[in-house]
């Protein structure tokens, strides 16, 4: 083991006691929540992994899914009434192995009861200068990102045209397999391609109020119902993390794991076990107001140590393990 | 034609694109967790050499293109064509001008090739990566000259021209590197 080595994983060490320092001193308390679960979360663009446990007295082999986040857990000690939680541990998506991503990794994800959209943005940057060290901060709507980084105007009534212009105007490669008049995906690759490179260069990068179709469990903006209360933060054209001001209706949780329900059959993808417990502990008992946030602790701990693929600061990365 | 599935995409991968076929040197998933996924993809076209890049939606599907290297003989070139055979099965192939682009001047008869086939046909041909020959014409030699004070532009039996050390005379067999186009040694 070279030195550099034992000197990278003793300051991951460090970084990981110095988050649960931060969480004590500010009265949050950590949760360790259940890695494996009956259900699974039914976003379209997450893949769970699963496995299959036997259970005495239970009977047949019982198919159980890791966690893609400890959300609904927490959320369900939210609804008990448990105050302010963080956890910090391992999390799994499927099918995810890049620089930036690998199938297994450690998340921060925290709850703040009473904490409105910017409330949580605030403590989300001061989070992450922890590790960074001070940085300028700026935070600005997914609005006017488009508008100051892509040229785009009025990102919310623009056409599928515009955004193709603007891939073209910056060089982006041809892109193959997309409909002329798929908007949403053209304001994808423009928000990809284009916007997120530049985010974060210098300093953090807060994007808030994300268009409502990408509300995840996020609260429509009661100002704006075209905007959801869902931030993302950026460093070196990296995401981070990703808040809500949470959903708190419970009929409106049933609605959007129902609606990912349909675009999974419409996309040839397997439905999931909806999390029946979470849901009614939701319309039972209700989720107090509050903010939460998911941070990706690879890639913050990789960026305050100058790497740029979590491979480089891991003990053992996936292909390896 | 088989078609391929962006999942199963990864590095040497050939597949068709507008029509010709090509080789995946990169391919990085980009995956925004909030929405689609798409593969950012470098590629080889193969016969023209060039890098491109593409950014396919993740489940795209590609055709595969019937591309394999094999072993074959250099046998001679006929001002168009040059011919190249199996020595096992003993067929021939010839070559057009495209696939030996830059190392014909590399081709020597009787050496073993490494040569690119699609539907059958040579599209790159890569010589071994030394090859032996002649010194057809250079500056006289100099006696008690010895390697490495400088060199001397020499010009070998297949047109190729390197520089050599001062000592090497008209008439001698030198070893060339194909990949880096340089003298190594005298021939035995």
């Amino acid at each position: 083991m070279t030195s550099e080595r034992i000197e990278l994983l003793q300051k991951r060490a460090q970084a990981l006691t110095v988050l649960r320092d931060y969480f004590r001193k500010n009265a949050v308390m950590e949760v360790d929540t259940p890695v494996l679960s009956r259900a699974a979360v039914s976003d379209v663009h997450l893949s769970s992994l699963q496995t299959a446990i036997d259970l005495p007295n239970v009977g047949q082999q019982q198919i159980y899914y890791l966690h893609t986040s400890p959300e609904y857990p927490m959320k369900r000690l939210l609804c008990e009434g448990i105050g302010d939680i963080y956890y910090l541990g391992k999390v799994f998506r499927n099918g995810d192995l890049s620089p930036r991503h690998q199938p297994e990794f450690t998340m921060l994800e925290w709850y703040r009861l009473d904490f409105d959209l910017s409330e949580m943005v605030e403590e989300t940057l001061s989070v992450a200068q922890l590790l960074l060290g001070r940085l300028s901060t700026e935070v600005m709507t997914y609005q006017q990102a488009f508008s100051r980084f892509a040229g785009i105007d009025d990102i919310h009534h623009t056409s599928a045209e515009v955004c193709r212009a603007c891939l073209q105007k910056h060089q982006v490669s041809e892109i193959i397999g997309v409909d002329a008049d798929d908007k949403p995906l053209w304001e994808q690759l423009v928000l990809t391609e284009v916007i997120e490179p530049q985010l974060g260069q210098g300093g953090l990068t807060c994007l808030t109020h994300f268009p409502a179709r990408e509300a995840a469990l996020a609260q429509i903006s009661p100002d704006n119902n075209l905007t959801a209360e869902r931030f993302e933060v950026f460093y070196q054209g990296m995401e981070l993390a990703n808040g809500y001001h949470e959903l708190q209706d419970a009929d409106a949780y049933r609605q959007r794991f129902e609606a990912n329900q349909l675009l999974r059959r419409q996309n040839g993808l397997a439905e999931v076990p909806l999390d029946e417990a979470l849901l009614q502990t939701l319309k039972e008992q209700g989720l107090p107001d509050c903010s939460g946030v998911a941070m990706g602790f690879d890639r913050l701990f990789a960026l305050s140590q100058g790497k740029t693929d979590l491979a480089d600061i891991l003990s053992f990365d996936t292909l390896n393990a | 034609m088989a078609s391929i599935s962006t999942s199963e995409f990864k590095n040497g991968l050939k597949f068709l694109m507008d029509g010709q076929p090509c080789t995946i040197v990169d391919n990085t998933i980009v995956q925004p967790g909030k929405g689609q996924a798409f593969n950012r993809v470098k590629y080889r076209n193969l016969i023209t050499g060039k890098v491109l890049e593409n950014t396919f939606k993740s489940g795209e599907k590609v055709e595969s293109a019937d591309v394999m290297d094999t072993d074959l003989q250099y046998l001679y070139a006929d001002g168009e064509f040059w011919h190249f055979m199996d020595p096992t099965s003993f067929e021939q192939y010839q070559a057009g001008p495209a696939a030996v682009v830059d190392v014909d001047k590399w081709l020597v008869e009787q050496d073993m090739c490494t040569v690119t086939l699609w539907n059958g046909d040579p599209i790159v041909v890569k010589p071994p990566k030394q090859v032996i020959l002649e010194v057809t014409d250079t500056d006289p030699g100099l006696k008690g000259d010895t390697a490495g004070t400088g060199g001397k532009p020499a010009t070998l039996s297949t047109g190729a021209v390197v520089q050599v050390p001062l000592f090497i005379t008209i008439g001698e067999k030198i070893i060339c590197n194909t990949e880096t186009g340089e003298y190594v040694s005298r021939a035995k």
